[in-house]
């Protein structure tokens, strides 16, 4: 495992997703309200393009004809088949013990800090005055 | 303590019903000339209607009680047999009419049936065609503990996970009563989702395919959300459709299940939670390993209840399960699953 810079928290503005390749592997980082997630870009269904899906809510409902929507941009369906994944645990909506997309642990630097290392820069420049995006591949 | 979840009793025609009619029916039958009430999808002289050393000499398929007491009670050993009577009533036009010959056909099977063999039990029938009346069918005769069940045609005029059929599953549900689906149709639609077929042999086969969507219709509408405590039982439906539509289903559900959020489950779930199958006739070659194959897909072993089907022709002699059942799963279908399908069946003999 290794930790990578992959972009300036400012270049990912809230309800944003970003697709990026770090160790040769197609990772979506999603802003969710300020929280940062990395999910695997690969449906654990049969490869679809999780990052292409629609962002949608959860629709939920406790009787026949009702429709709940609750957290809003939380929720990705696969471009492909239409699984739903939970974008804050990669869980899957059908089977979410069995079936997930794969994560990465996110986490938010200042630039004080990372200048230091061990980080490794993917493709941006880094400077002190920013907080910066790292994730764990 | 086996139990043969589905016999045949056959009405051999309106006149005895007569005498369980109010005035006006009574009286209207008779001037109106009319009898042969028999349902489309079971011709008397259609082969499936009758196993050939089970018919009458010139009466109906399964009119006779000494009969059934002998070929279908004595001779499979059996503790109880549900009676499912398939009648004009279930499918007439008419609503009030309906209702007339259903509830006569309740009475007259409680008075000459169940009142003559105690092994006998009997699905309460009901006028489908009006849900209200089917429920006050149902509140009028669920009193009488030897009614286990109320019957349904597989095919009438909408699908049953339609809310307009709720008050029928509602009155179901309070009184502990399965709803038993029976082959069998309306003739409202044509037996195939494409038009009409020319032949019986095809009205016959593709009969399985109403309950796929019957099934389906139930599970999409929410019906076992609505009504938790509900138990639906596939009567002669053929079974081993089974697998492959609930793979598809499954498959399906994943995809686009947010059109349904109630269906929180996957229907698999709730098929195996809610639905029972009767296991004449059951569609698979009398050999045991595909039998065992088709079993693991099911994915359940207390969905299957045993059945002989009579009069219906479905097997020879007295091989009414295929062979692949192990002695265990024999005993959960003859005995453990239809009690615990039937509520009433464990408390007559508890
Ligand atoms: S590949 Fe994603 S749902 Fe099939």
């Amino acid at each position: 495992m290794s930790k990578h810079i992959v972009a300036a928290v400012t270049d990912l503005p809230p309800g944003s997703r970003k697709l990026m390749t770090i160790k040769g592997r197609p990772i979506a980082v999603f802003n969710l309200g300020g929280a940062f997630f990395g999910l695997l870009n690969r449906c654990p269904h049969q490869g679809g393009d999780l990052c292409a899906g629609l962002v949608t809510a959860a629709v939920t409902a406790d009787r026949p004809g009702e429709y709940r929507m609750t957290r809003q941009g939380e929720i990705i369906r696969c471009p492909w088949h239409g699984w739903e994944f939970d974008i804050r645990t990669g869980q899957s909506w059908c089977e979410p013990d069995r079936i997930q997309a794969k994560q990465y642990p996110i986490e938010i630097a200042a630039g004080t800090d990372l200048v230091k290392g061990p980080y490794i820069a993917e493709t941006i420049p880094v400077s002190v005055e920013h907080n910066y995006i790292v994730i764990e591949v | 303590m086996k139990v043969d979840c589905d016999i045949h009793p056959g009405v051999p025609s309106v006149k005895v019903l007569l005498p369980y009619m109010d005035q006006y029916w009574a009286d209207a039958f008779v001037q109106r000339g009319m009898d042969g009430f028999d349902m489309a999808s079971y011709p008397p002289g259609a082969p499936i209607s009758c196993r050939p050393d089970w018919r009458l000499e010139r009466a109906k398929p399964g009119t006779s009680l000494a009969q059934v007491q002998a070929q279908a009670l004595d001779a499979f050993g059996v503790r109880f047999a549900i009676c499912n009577p398939l009648y004009g009533g279930q499918v007439a036009v008419s609503e009030t009419m309906a209702a007339a010959l259903c509830s006569a056909v309740n009475d007259w099977i409680a008075a000459e049936w169940l009142d003559a063999d105690p092994r006998l039990r009997a699905s309460i029938v009901v006028p489908v065609q009006n849900p209200q009346l089917a429920a006050e069918e149902i509140e009028r005769k669920a009193g009488d503990r030897r009614f286990v069940q109320v019957l349904l045609p597989s095919g009438a005029e909408m699908l049953y996970g339609k809310s307009y059929y709720w008050p029928i599953f509602a009155a179901a549900e309070k009184h502990g009563l399965p709803v038993g689906i029976h082959a069998g149709l309306m003739y409202r639609h044509a037996p195939t989702s494409n038009g009409w077929p020319s032949f019986f042999l095809h009205d016959y086969v593709a009969g399985s395919q109403v309950f796929e969507d019957q099934l389906l219709s139930m599970v999409s509408e929410g019906l076992f959300v609505k009504f938790p405590g509900l138990r639906i039982v596939l009567l002669e439906s053929g079974v081993t459709w089974l697998p492959g539509f609930i793979w598809r289903a499954i498959k399906t559900w994943r995809g686009v299940r947010a059109e349904v959020p109630w269906v929180k489950r996957s229907p698999a779930a709730y098929i195996r939670e809610h639905v029972r199958l009767t296991m004449q006739p059951f569609d698979a070659p009398a050999d045991a390993g595909i039998v065992s194959q088709i079993l693991e897909e099911i994915g359940s072993d207390e969905m299957l209840l045993f059945a002989t089907d009579f009069p219906h022709w479905q097997f020879e002699g007295d091989q009414a399960v295929p062979p692949g059942f192990s002695p265990s799963l024999l005993r959960k279908i003859m005995v453990d699953n239809p009690l615990a399908t039937y509520p009433r069946l464990q408390e007559s003999i508890a």
